[in-house]
């Protein structure tokens, strides 16, 4: 009977663990869907802006509230993770606050001191962040695509945290050596006097089962990452590792096009040349995108390492005007596709069957893509770099160049830069007129 | 006003020092034309041995490219690198950021690699090269609060070449809540100038027009053509023409310096 308790907990800690691992690898072959893109290059820089917006936060602090705020979130998550690996360790070998031991009482009154403080700050914070999302009336919490499952999923995150700071608390208010040593308590001592009069086994009781519901959050949080928009927490680091480091006027240009268009401008080209003996016949690419599978890897991590939080959204100036268009839902619906795509292939044995359905216009119209001025204040605002604009220039690509779709206007516009090189219908033999026009 | 071309000048055997890009609104739109000839006034000022493509320039297809047409933007952009090249073209100097930003960053992969300079920049330089004065007393003490092009700012990170010239005019430079990276957009861009805007509940330049006069500026200065016309639209529809006036940077010099 001695080692139940040990062999449960690894039972719980393997399974955890092992469904997590199993999901995250889903989330990297849903990724992997896409197509290449190398952003290898400059390593140093990588690192520095993952060090500098990831682990330090920087963009975070822009709006010095909600920075705040998260930061002590933050950093409560960090720093009492230290607590959770000796939860672990104790409950492997079932023993018993196994640091003290090792670190000396003072010190390890210091730590523990640290993270009650820390839980309570948490706590504070996760409560204001759930009146701001709740009670606050912030407009960006209230759009149309925070309606339903991800209001709740926002709500759900906090309310774990709130229930795993107070297990934290309650389980050393109630660990009567712990209270009796009468250091490192700076929170729970304010928290033991609710359980005055109770007897040891009872207060044992409850201790033993405030560990176990910490630990057992613990695990299930960590397995609700995969089904919330939480997985920022981790996806956060390689996202701005592999972030844009171009200037973020620069659209790529697109390399299919490039070929097809050299061959249009070479006057020895012979379009209708045969194929080389044995050469492959060449499939011809999709121009733009229509659906996730058309956008590159670094476009779907960006989908999944959104954490919803809509400061794209709330510098959008089609967004603060009322139009349709709202980068964040951009990036909400390519991963709802892409996560209904990868289910398709799991579904179908490791092939995606079509299903009749694409990202372009069974998640986002047409009307939220022309609604778009492309002045990068989403990608500015974005605290882990997430680039939504990307997006929607490739599917405004697929509109234009496979579908001929653009409004009636700019088909005007383009048809005047290919007739006369400029955008009005003016005569191109006019182009100096103005210099002598004064 | 003289504004030699390329093909004058090659045939006089001659190569200027830099590419006046003017643009097609800086061409053809009648109040962008206003910058254009305000910037050419800088230029003989300050001596520059300057020159433009006039009828051989054409469309950057930076309009084209926002709007999706990657094709035509290519075939614009290759067009205009064999005639850039062709007249071993260095240096560019445009009043537009959006030309600047494409001829900047997505020319050179296709073969066009110039010295690339928003009219700002190129001033500043001017100036710091000691070519160029600019009269601080023409108008001082007015109230100016600057627009960041997206193009020029949160594109290319640039925000200070048209804060320091603004400085110099020995204005009171004054920011609107939403500046530099956190500027709001006029509403011009990505191909929006030349379109109606989707159903909404306000135009976008009407959002940045107030911005901007909460400021209580007399002047809102601009680099950007296209911005130019959007925050004019804006004062027209605020009915302010008669306390605000908008009005690129290159024109208040021109202004101050009397040119």
């Amino acid at each position: 009977m001695q080692y139940v308790p040990n062999t449960l907990f690894v039972i719980a800690l393997i399974a955890g663990l092992g469904f997590f691992a199993m999901n995250i690898r889903k989330i990297f072959r849903n990724i992997n869907l896409g197509k290449s893109i190398d952003r290898t290059d400059n390593k140093s820089e990588r690192w520095k802006n993952m060090i500098k917006i990831a682990l330090g936060q920087s963009k975070m602090v822009k709006r010095p509230f909600s920075g705040f705020l998260h930061i002590v979130v933050y950093l409560g998550f960090v720093i009492i993770n230290i607590e959770v690996l000796e939860i672990i360790i104790d409950g492997i070998l079932g023993t018993h606050r196994i640091f003290q031991g090792f670190i000396g009482a003072g010190f390890y009154a210091f730590l523990i001191g640290t993270f009650e403080i820390l839980a309570a700050l948490v706590f504070i914070a996760v409560i204001l962040f759930w009146t701001r999302r709740n009670i606050a009336n912030i407009k960006r919490f209230l759009s149309s695509e925070m309606k339903g499952w991800p209001k709740m999923d926002g709500n759900i995150i906090l309310y774990f945290e709130m229930v795993l700071m107070t297990l934290f608390l309650v389980m050393n208010a109630t660990d009567a050596p712990f209270q009796n040593a009468g250091i490192g308590n700076p929170v729970s001592q304010f928290i033991a006097p609710l359980f005055d009069g109770f007897s040891l086994e009872a207060l044992h009781v409850i201790e033993r089962t405030a560990w176990w519901i910490h630990i057992l959050g613990i695990l299930v949080f960590l397995n609700y990452l995969f089904y919330s928009k939480h997985l920022h927490i981790l996806l956060a680091f390689p996202n701005t590792f592999f972030a844009n480091l171009n200037a973020k006027g620069q659209f790529n240009n697109l390399e299919s096009v490039t070929k097809e268009v050299k061959l249009m401008m070479d006057p020895d080209a012979d379009p209708y040349a045969a194929p080389l003996e044995g050469a492959e016949e060449e499939v011809p690419e999709k121009f733009g995108a229509s659906d996730v599978l058309d956008l590159n890897k670094m476009q779907l991590l960006n989908a999944y390492t959104c954490t919803e939080c809509g400061r794209c959204t709330s510098a959008c100036p089609a967004n603060l005007t009322g139009k349709k268009l709202s980068p964040r839902k951009i990036m909400m619906d390519t991963r709802d596709r892409l996560e209904e795509v990868g289910r398709n292939i799991d579904t179908n044995g490791g092939t995606f069957k079509d299903d009749g359905k694409q990202l372009l216009n069974d998640y986002i119209s047409p009307e939220e893509l022309w609604a778009c001025t492309s002045c990068n204040a989403c990608v500015e605002e974005c605290p882990i770099n997430i680039d939504p604009l990307s997006i929607i220039m490739d599917m405004r690509r697929y509109l234009v160049m496979e579908e001929s779709a653009a409004p009636q206007e700019l088909n005007a516009m383009m048809s005047n830069i290919e007739n006369n090189g400029a955008p009005w219908q003016y005569n191109q033999q006019d182009r100096l007129n103005w210099a002598n026009e004064e | 006003m003289i504004v030699p071309t390329m093909a004058d000048m090659m045939a006089q055997g001659k190569q200027p020092e830099v590419l006046f890009w003017v643009g097609a609104a800086g061409s053809y739109d009648d109040r962008a034309k206003k910058i254009s000839r305000a910037f050419v006034k800088i230029l003989h000022e300050a001596n520059v041995d300057f020159a433009v493509l006039g009828t051989e320039e054409s469309s950057t297809g930076d309009a084209a490219k926002r709007a999706g047409n990657e094709f035509l933007f290519q075939m614009q952009a290759m067009m205009n690198i064999e005639v850039l090249n062709g007249y071993e073209v260095k240096k560019i100097v445009t009043c537009d950021p959006h030309s600047f930003n494409t001829f900047k960053n997505e020319y050179p992969s296709l073969g066009g690699k110039y010295e690339v300079f928003h009219h700002t920049q190129f001033i500043q330089n001017l100036i710091s090269e000691g070519r160029l004065k600019i009269n601080e007393s023409a108008l001082q003490g007015k109230r100016v609060t600057f627009h960041d092009p997206c193009y020029l700012g949160r594109g290319n990170d640039v925000y200070e070449s048209p804060r320091d010239l603004i400085r110099r005019l020995g204005v009171n430079l004054t920011e609107m809540k939403r500046n530099k990276k956190t500027a709001l957009c006029c509403g011009a861009g990505g191909a929006q100038m030349f379109k109606d805007a989707e159903a909404g509940d306000k135009e976008v330049n009407i959002l940045r027009t107030e911005d901007a006069l909460e400021t209580k500026p007399d002047i809102i200065a601009t680099g950007c053509p296209y911005c130019n016309t959007m925050m004019t639209d804006g004062i027209k529809f605020k009915e302010k023409e008669a306390e605000v006036v908008v009005k690129d940077i290159a024109e208040l010099i021109a202004e101050a310096n009397n040119l």
